[in-house]
């Protein structure tokens, strides 16, 4: 079987398939859970400073191709969050911690604060008011929150983007100026579902972010604009629910992968693309290298 | 899925804060199984049903007390039936239950006889006033009661029913409760674990298996799509007893 490992924004993974922040990441033992089923790196649930219990439900929308949420960046706090990035390091994958904050200030307060493999920047969460895609559509702001994390964080640190914005390779290209090892794209589209019977809208906050397959042509168009332009690695993420999803991904210029939604189908979907992968490799004679960015140099 | 609408066909009061609510939509839920019950406006929270087409609710919170106020003709959004409910093994079964967490029982009860299934209960109460469903346990078969306060039955908590039965007569032992009654329980009973089911409780966000907020340490089992009902031996060493999470994933007691 062709080699699976990559180096992706600072981190040697034994693949690419990676789970994504906000999925079963709220204890270490989830994560560690997922670390064991294969996945080559794990994102915990976004971490703030003070505890949250996140948005009243309904948090969740099974829609055509895709899921719509708005759980609201429920988690304990970085101060309690320690043990379990603790124990998800048992399961023997980088373990990257996600986290938010509504400042420069407060995004390196608590990447000081916390121990983990990487950081990966929530800037891009579309249904928390102060936080998230509100600092994350101004490339400036994403600037000046990437440059105090990496003068704060002594590991590398991503930058998660937001797609609901007119130019994403412009926010791209602030986290890379602010010193970014790497950006993480997509994170939801902003989205609303809303009940006939009664014209209430579905989720608890009103609207909320769209997820899986309905959002992964915008990942993958999103992940070939940032990997044309930017010097730094790009990680892909949306939609991605099998190994030809993770293959067009990394053809769009993804190193690494993240899968989310799809694991609705289970913790077995990590090994599944990652043993797809390699098969088509091997099918192909080719490597991860030969693939990645393969469709930005077909022109 | 999205939720469906059902109107509230009924509403009888159990007890001083139990009530059930008739649904007008079949869902066909096994015994054990949950819906996640939406109150417009306010929060969604899950439910296990009473019987095909009940829910017996305590009110507790916010969502709960927002339900009481729902009579009938009322209208709310449903979700489910989700998880895994109980599986009827054997000829021969062991009810155990305590307070609201008896409604599932009585469900699976009365599943369990239509299937010829021999059914014996033990179901504990805080006191006489807050007893639920004992015409349904009595038309089962055996049934031993239990309150805290001695005003019915067995005074004591459910585990002094225990010593009524001999637990190797019955091919399965069905329980749901307070956690703490049903930590005592698989406690005393430990020889046992393995023929055990227990339908148990976490806070629940998504209910498809995809948020962690019901993830049970150290193995990070979801309860909301691998349980609500789990084999107690696969409890034992599990966070279970000692302590769950809440909505912001902290740990806290495990009272109640």
């Amino acid at each position: 079987m062709p080699s699976l490992t990559v180096h992706a924004g600072g981190l040697t993974l034994r693949n690419p398939v990676m789970l994504a922040a906000g999925i079963l990441g709220t204890t270490g033992a989830s994560l560690r859970r997922a670390a064991l089923a294969g996945a080559g790196g794990v994102v915990t649930k976004s971490l703030g400073s003070v505890p949250r219990d996140g948005h009243p439900g309904p948090t969740i929308v099974q829609v055509d191709c895709g899921l719509l949420n708005a759980m609201g960046l429920p988690n304990p706090s970085y101060k309690k969050f320690q043990e379990e990035i603790d124990i998800a390091r048992t399961g023997g994958v980088p373990v990257v911690a996600s986290i938010f904050g509504s400042s420069a200030e407060e995004f390196a307060g608590i990447a000081r604060g916390l121990d983990a493999d990487a950081f990966e920047l929530n800037l891009s969460c579309p249904h928390a008011e102060k936080y998230g895609s509100e600092l994350g559509r101004y490339p400036d702001l994403v600037e000046a929150v990437t440059g105090a994390v990496k003068a704060a964080a002594n590991a590398p640190v991503w930058v998660k983007l937001t797609p609901n914005t007119a130019d994403i390779v412009e926010l791209g290209q602030a986290a890379q100026r602010g010193g970014a090892d790497a950006v993480v794209a997509i994170n939801t589209l902003k989205a609303m579902a809303i009940d006939i019977e009664t014209g209430y809208p579905i989720l608890g906050n009103r609207f909320g972010g769209l997820s899986g397959p309905a959002i992964k042509p915008v990942a993958v168009r999103s992940v070939y604009d940032l990997a044309l332009r930017l010097d730094i690695p790009v990680i892909g993420v949306g939609g991605v629910t099998s190994w030809e999803d993770a293959v067009e991904m990394i053809m769009a210029g993804a190193c690494a992968v993240q899968v989310g939604t799809a694991l609705q189908k289970g913790y077995g979907i990590f090994e599944e693309i990652s043993l797809g992968l390699a098969r088509y490799l091997e099918r192909k004679s080719m490597t991860l290298e030969d693939i990645r960015g393969m469709a930005g140099r077909h022109y | 899925m999205r939720p469906i609408d059902s109107i509230i066909q009924e509403v009888r009061s159990e007890a001083p804060l139990v009530r059930t609510f008739w649904l007008d939509k079949q869902l066909d839920p096994a015994p054990g199984q949950y819906v996640m019950v939406w109150i417009r406006g306010v929060d969604e929270v899950p439910m296990s049903f009473s019987s095909p087409d009940t829910i017996t609710v305590q009110s507790v919170g916010s969502a709960t007390q927002a339900l009481f106020n729902l009579g009938a003709g009322s209208s709310i959004g449903l979700r489910g039936p989700f998880g895994n409910g109980f599986v009827l093994r054997g000829k021969n079964i062991l009810l155990v239950g305590g307070g609201v967490g008896t409604a599932p029982l009585a469900f699976l009860g009365e599943q369990a006889r239509g299937a010829g299934i021999k059914v014996t209960s033990l179901v504990g109460f805080c006191s006489s006033q807050d007893i639920i469903f004992q015409d349904r346990f009595e038309a089962l078969g055996g049934l031993i009661i239990t309150t805290d306060d001695g005003s019915v039955g067995i005074k004591g908590h459910v585990a002094e029913g225990l010593k009524e039965f001999d637990l190797a007569e019955f091919s399965q032992i069905y329980l749901c409760g307070p956690e703490v009654m049903m930590w005592d329980i698989i406690s005393r009973t430990r020889e046992h674990a393995g023929k055990i089911q227990a339908c148990i409780s976490r806070y629940f966000k998504c209910a498809t298996g995809v948020c962690g907020s019901c993830c049970l340490d150290p193995e990070g089992v979801r309860v909301c799509v691998e349980g609500p009902v789990f084999m107690a031996d696969r409890l034992i060493e599990s966070e279970f007893g000692r302590y769950k999470r809440g909505p912001d994933g902290r740990k806290g007691q495990c009272r109640g």
